[in-house]
């Protein structure tokens, strides 16, 4: 089921944690909410679910799921399924009863018989990988079986929309991974319209069909991941999506000079700041007639696909991180403390004054 | 290698006081009270136990035992809830005055009550003129007992609450639970022994209470005197073993108290180690 989101704004107190936004998630969509704490990405998910008030503004905000406004309709009767962070299972009840409950509890008219509960909660347990564990209690779980419980809890109710509270947030790497993948699974078999939060960049950029990017209680951006990491709209966008290096300094005639190092740019003259990601950050053994750029070398990861070279000169104030295919890594014979010269595959310039103005790529 | 503190003469010393003391302070006073009753045999034990106006004292003591109890387990269920579970300016404040009961000394309440439902207080004309009294008979000591007792399963569950925090209410929430349905099912299971407990303090206290009691009660024998009040004036009369005979009686509930309380940590530590 579709949602749809009209001038939702929330203050807590004096402070505003969310910004009156609009936003349209489609049916059988599934939708990250990304950014960092106090970006109002929780806050934001509460109110879809009802579990939060939005304020009351001098045009009222709407909440539709699908063609039914809810803006009016308590928690229990939204229809939504909700995952908390820490699970939040009822910690007197096993597994079993957990799943059920959603059940147990509804009006007698449309609750179903006992017969029909257990079948249907079997069914839920068999789906998470659970159904030797109905007798447990959760803190006899693990995190990540605890997690599963809550989905399949979540899910027992038949919800229009599956609503998760940084799912994973609590799990160590390998059983988030795990569980991303299988979280994806489920939702591309069942086709319910879903809406997670996370602050992990990577995890959004995974899981979502389209990703919603929040700062300071604001929708910076939202779409596909893919556009989302190669058409930042903007600064905090493509600061938040991965790793950047910062190159600052004066341009005069077409030449960025900062210290010794000088670049040819196609700029007017004045202060420029250029953004660049690792993967665009090439290392020779030379400078070019474009760019003179001398960087020595001081930490090397040579973990996973690439190798993490760190970066530094005079010139730069923070380091930079490079990522080399091992092969280049191995030409290059890398290590600590060599002296190389860096050239740019690319970058990126976001003019200062209008934030919102589309970023400037340049190919090198 | 030695732990700090582990030398053999402090821990002798250490434990011999406390064996001490406890004994001291502790074990002989209650033997001396079961002594004192039985001093004169069974025979008079018994007698003086089931004198009627001992009888009546017994019966007024745990009749508002009996109802202080659930007034008590209903206004702190609703103060913790209230208090853990919504935000609202005075909140603190409102934990704060939850207190006064334990910090004023029970006489004065006692006192302020009569000034307030007296036959000459505030309220004392218009409780007259319905013919309504509450100062010198079982309501009075009643209300004074309720204001004695009442933060005990308040301050039980606050902290409980405070710690559990209302993740599993909202879960219930957003499956569908209704107001009772979510008490029952999800709240009261988390609390169960925290207000057991409360309730175990609560009735210790208001069958122990004799301060706040002797002010509203007047203490007539037979109709408002109370286990407490009785045992008083049994010894002011220079009826030792009564008086005593009494005494055991209270000791009794105090003890059936412990044992009953130690019962509920020794499951609830049990329980923790099963978790």
């Amino acid at each position: 089921m579709s949602i749809h989101l009209h001038n939702i704004g929330k203050h807590f107190g004096a402070t505003q944690a969310l910004e009156p936004v609009n936003l349209d998630i489609h049916e059988s969509e599934l939708v990250g909410l990304l950014g960092p704490s106090g970006s109002g990405k929780t806050t934001l998910l509460r109110i879809i679910a009802g579990l939060e008030n939005a304020d009351h503004a001098r045009e009222p905000g709407k909440i539709l799921f699908g063609e039914r406004d809810v803006t009016n309709v308590h928690v229990r009767d939204r229809r939504i399924g909700f995952v908390f962070q820490h699970y939040a299972l009822f910690r007197h009840m096993t597994v079993y009863d957990n799943v059920a409950f959603g059940l147990t509890v509804m009006p007698r008219k449309r609750r179903p018989s006992s017969g029909e509960v257990r079948s249907r909660v079997f069914r839920l347990l068999e789906m998470v990988k659970l159904e030797h564990l109905a007798n447990r209690y959760p803190a006899q779980l693990s995190g990540g079986q605890q997690q599963r419980v809550s989905l399949a809890r979540a899910l027992a109710v038949k919800p229009d929309v599956l609503l998760l509270d940084e799912p994973f947030g609590a799990l160590d790497a390998k059983v988030r991974q795990e569980l991303r993948r299988w979280l994806r699974h489920l939702h591309d078999e069942l086709n319910f319209t879903s809406v997670f939060v996370t602050h992990d960049q990577e995890e959004a950029l995974e899981l979502s069909d389209r990703v919603v990017v929040m700062s300071n209680g604001r929708i910076e951006q939202i779409d596909s991941p893919e556009t989302l990491y190669r058409v930042p709209k903007n600064r905090f966008v493509f600061e938040f999506l991965g790793d950047v290096n910062h190159l600052e300094g004066r341009v005069r005639n077409g030449v960025l000079t900062c210290g010794d190092a000088r670049l040819t740019v196609d700029l007017p003259d004045g202060h420029e700041e250029l953004l660049l990601r690792p993967h665009e950050v090439r290392l020779a053994e030379a400078p070019s007639p474009e760019s003179h750029l001398p960087v020595t070398i001081t930490a090397i990861s040579p973990v996973g696909a690439e190798v993490r070279v760190e970066l530094e000169a005079d010139w730069l104030a923070k380091p930079w991180l490079a990522t080399v295919r091992h092969a280049d890594f191995e030409r290059l014979a890398l290590r600590r403390g060599l002296r190389l010269y860096v050239h740019l595959r690319q970058w990126h310039r976001f003019p200062e004054a209008e934030s919102k103005a589309p970023e400037q790529r340049h190919v090198a | 290698m030695r732990r700090i503190g582990d030398a053999p003469a402090v821990r002798r010393v250490l434990i011999g006081a406390a064996v001490v003391l406890s004994a001291l302070f502790l074990l002989l006073p209650l033997v001396a009270i079961f002594a004192q009753a039985f001093s004169q045999g069974v025979g008079v034990f018994w007698s003086n136990v089931s004198n009627t106006y001992t009888l009546h004292a017994i019966a007024l003591t745990l009749g508002v035992a009996l109802l202080t109890i659930p007034i008590c387990l209903v206004f702190g269920v609703a103060l913790a809830w209230l208090v853990t579970r919504f935000s609202f300016p005075g909140r603190r404040l409102l934990q704060t005055l939850i207190d006064i009961p334990f910090a004023v000394s029970p006489v004065v309440a006692g006192l302020i009550y009569l000034l307030l439902y007296g036959r000459n207080g505030w309220m004392g004309a218009w409780l007259d003129s319905h013919d309504i009294q509450l100062m010198f008979a079982w309501p009075g000591i009643l209300m004074v007992t309720v204001f004695v007792t009442c933060p005990f399963v308040a301050r039980e569950l606050i902290p409980l609450m405070q710690a559990q925090g209302s993740r599993e209410e909202e879960a219930a929430v957003t499956l569908g639970a209704r107001g009772w349905t979510l008490f029952r099912r999800v709240t009261l299971p988390n609390i169960r022994w925290a207000l057991l407990y409360g309730v175990i303090l609560t009735n210790a206290r208001a069958a122990g209470e004799f301060g706040a009691v002797s002010v509203v009660s007047g203490a007539i024998r037979g109709q408002t005197n109370t286990l407490p009040l009785h045992l008083e004036q049994l010894y002011q009369d220079y009826n030792t073993v009564g008086a005593f005979a009494s005494a055991s009686l209270l000791a009794l509930i105090a003890l059936l108290t412990l044992a009953a309380k130690a019962t509920l940590e020794w499951r609830a530590s049990r329980r923790e180690a099963f978790i």
